[in-house]
Order: C-alpha cells, then sequence, then structure tokens
C-alpha cells in the first residue's frame, strides 16, 4: 500500500519535466503564488483602512455618551449591532460572530473533504463538498443582510450641519454616511465586498469540483488534488475574513 | 452499464481517525480563540493593550489555518519561507501608513 501512496503522489506533484520544485505539483505551487499576491490586495485594502482612520479624530468618551457624528470615526461595535428578527435591540458583534462562525465551520469542512480526498472516498467528498457550499451560501446571505440594513440605516438620524443647513442622514452610500465620516462607508462597501466577491467566487469554484467529483472525473483520473487546489482558495478566503474581522469590525 | 468497465479500479482508505481528530482539535482552538476576543471586545477599554491583543490572536488564529488548513507548516522549508518572508512589507507598510495617518491628523 505504502508502495501505492508514493507512486500516487508522484502522479501529482511530478511537472512535465519531470521533477517537482518545492516538492509540491504545478497548480498547487501557481495557487499558492496567486494567494499571496491577493494577501498583497487584501492588506492594500485593510492598510488603507488604517491611514484614513488614525488620520481622522476618534471619538472622546469625555464629550458624553457616543452617538454617531460625521466629525469623528464611530465605534464599529456601535455600528454593526443589528441581528434579523431582533429590531431595535442592540446586540454588539452577535451577528458578526456568527458569520465569522459560519464560515470557520465551511472552513473545517473543506478540510475534511481534501482529507477524503486523499483516501479517495468519492461519496465522503460529495458530502463534505456540499456542507462547505451550504455555508458559502449562509455567508453571502448573511452578509446580503448586513449590507442592507447598514446602506438603510437606524431608525433615528444622524443631523449633519452643512454650513448651517441641517440635513438629516439615513444608512449609508458611498458620499453620506449616518455613522461616521464618508470614507468610512466606502471602506466598508469596498472591503466587505471585495471579500464577499471573493466568497462568492469561491462558492462557484467548490460547486464546479463538487459537480466533477460527483460525474466521477477525479475518480477517472486517479487524484483528487483538484480539491485541495479549491480548499486553498477556500481557506485563504477564511483567512481574510479573520483579519477583516480583527481591524474592521473589532478593533 | 456498458461503460463501467472502462471505469479504473478505486481503492477508497478507510477513514484516518488521528488526522481527523486533529483537525477538529484544531476548529476548537479557533472557536476559542474567537471566544476570547468577544470577552475582551466587551470588558477592555479601548487602546493599544486591546489593539495589541486583538492583533496577537489574529495572527494564532491565521497560523492556525495557514499552517494546519492549508497545510503550509507541513511543506518543505522553501515553499514556507517563500510564502511567509514576503509578508514582510506588509509589516513595513502598515506601519509606515499608521505612523502616516497620525501625522495627518496632527497637521489638521
Amino acid at each position: 500500500m505504502s508502495q501505492a501512496a508514493v507512486a500516487h503522489h508522484e502522479q501529482e506533484v511530478s511537472w512535465n519535466g519531470g521533477v517537482s520544485p518545492m516538492n509540491v505539483s504545478y497548480g498547487k505551487l501557481m495557487m499558492w503564488f496567486f494567494l499571496l499576491s491577493d494577501a498583497f490586495t487584501f492588506s492594500g485594502l485593510l492598510i488603507t483602512y488604517g491611514l484614513v482612520r488614525s488620520a481622522n479624530p476618534a471619538y472622546d468618551p469625555a464629550s458624553g455618551p457616543f452617538t454617531f457624528s460625521t466629525e469623528y470615526w464611530p465605534i464599529p461595535e456601535k455600528v454593526f449591532e443589528a441581528v434579523p428578527f431582533f429590531h431595535g435591540v442592540p446586540l454588539p458583534l452577535v451577528f458578526v460572530g456568527l458569520m465569522t462562525f459560519i464560515l470557520i465551520m465551511s472552513s473545517v469542512t473543506m478540510v475534511l473533504a481534501v482529507e477524503a480526498g486523499h483516501r479517495m472516498d468519492r461519496k465522503a467528498v460529495e458530502k463534505w463538498m456540499l456542507w462547505t457550499i451550504v455555508g458559502g451560501f449562509a455567508f453571502l446571505s448573511c452578509q446580503a443582510w448586513e449590507w442592507t440594513h447598514f446602506i438603510v440605516g437606524t431608525d433615528v438620524p444622524t443631523i449633519q450641519n452643512t454650513f448651517g443647513n441641517k440635513v438629516e442622514i439615513f444608512g449609508a452610500n458611498l458620499t453620506h454616511n449616518q455613522y461616521g465620516p464618508p470614507a468610512f462607508a466606502d471602506f466598508f462597501f469596498f472591503i466587505t465586498g471585495f471579500h464577499g466577491f471573493h466568497v462568492f467566487s469561491g462558492v462557484m469554484l467548490n460547486f464546479l469540483v463538487y459537480f466533477r467529483t460527483v460525474q466521477g472525473l477525479y475518480d477517472r483520473r486517479g487524484s483528487y488534488e483538484m480539491i485541495e487546489k479549491v480548499g486553498l482558495y477556500w481557506h485563504f478566503v477564511d483567512l481574510v475574513w479573520v483579519f477583516v474581522f480583527t481591524f474592521f469590525y473589532l478593533v | 452499464m456498458a461503460h463501467h468497465s472502462e471505469e479504473p479500479q478505486i481503492t477508497v482508505l478507510p477513514p484516518d481517525k488521528e488526522k481527523i481528530k486533529k483537525l477538529w482539535r484544531v476548529a476548537l482552538i479557533m472557536a476559542i480563540v474567537t471566544g476570547i476576543e468577544f470577552i475582551f471586545a466587551f470588558t477592555l477599554e479601548a487602546g493599544h493593550l486591546k489593539t495589541s491583543i486583538f492583533v496577537a490572536l489574529t495572527i494564532v488564529k491565521a497560523g492556525y489555518i495557514v499552517g494546519e488548513f492549508m497545510h503550509l507548516r507541513h511543506e518543505v522549508k522553501v515553499l514556507y519561507y517563500s510564502i511567509l518572508i514576503p509578508m514582510v512589507f506588509v509589516v513595513w507598510f502598515l506601519v509606515a501608513m499608521i505612523y502616516e495617518g497620525l501625522s495627518i491628523l496632527g497637521a489638521k
């Protein structure tokens, strides 16, 4: 069996030249370097958020209880405290905590699918890939709700004083934002939107490999390495969310 | 079916109990770390200490995802460092831009 496993590994990792730099297959290595470049893109977005945030005044607790104002950066947990079916009940970070849990769980089911793939166990791969797809859709649905709430806004508007005109602001778009400076909403849309788009393409890729597993393509190919490559991408999406969660919602 | 004979012989190996248990243990650790983050989110005053704790716990979680789930810790050293070392640029960029942002705020 061990000899068969070694032969199997050789077949998986060997490039066309017959050797395998870094002892991984070409596809897997390229996925790693793509993810490295993608990590730079997300770092760029999150670091720019840090730059603009530190260039804006912060809320001063000495000035009284926290209210939304376009004058200073909001406390994130005051912005993200809405939960579906609990209208008017402040539950800070509960919903985003649920989203984090969903994404981490779908990462676990993905890694179980990869493990099943190593054993050529088609039925188990199908089962875990389906759970991963369900997790991805659940996360996207949560994000759709959160965006809707963010855009529509709370019951009480924020009053903005523009050259003596008092303007009521409900919710947020790219130019007006009831929660804080417009840049806060812009970063929310760009960072969580770019991440959500990654989740969406991840779900599409997950579905593709699930479909091809059902078709028996990987059995015929003699390797489930494709599950591993797509798995790397899916874990990366989870990894980015861990950083977005900290730097956008917690800090 | 007629084309069934063309299907290759697949040997399905039994589940690796040890490995699966290890994966669930990693998941449990991540859940606990996230739970700790929530406790700090509601009990600590905003400030450098709180931010440092969050950054440290995030790096712990990132380490588990990249090291165990993405299997990087078990790849050859060259691959491991090819992915890890370029991240130095991110650290530099972060420090430089936060410094820059604080200067902008000071100049306002």
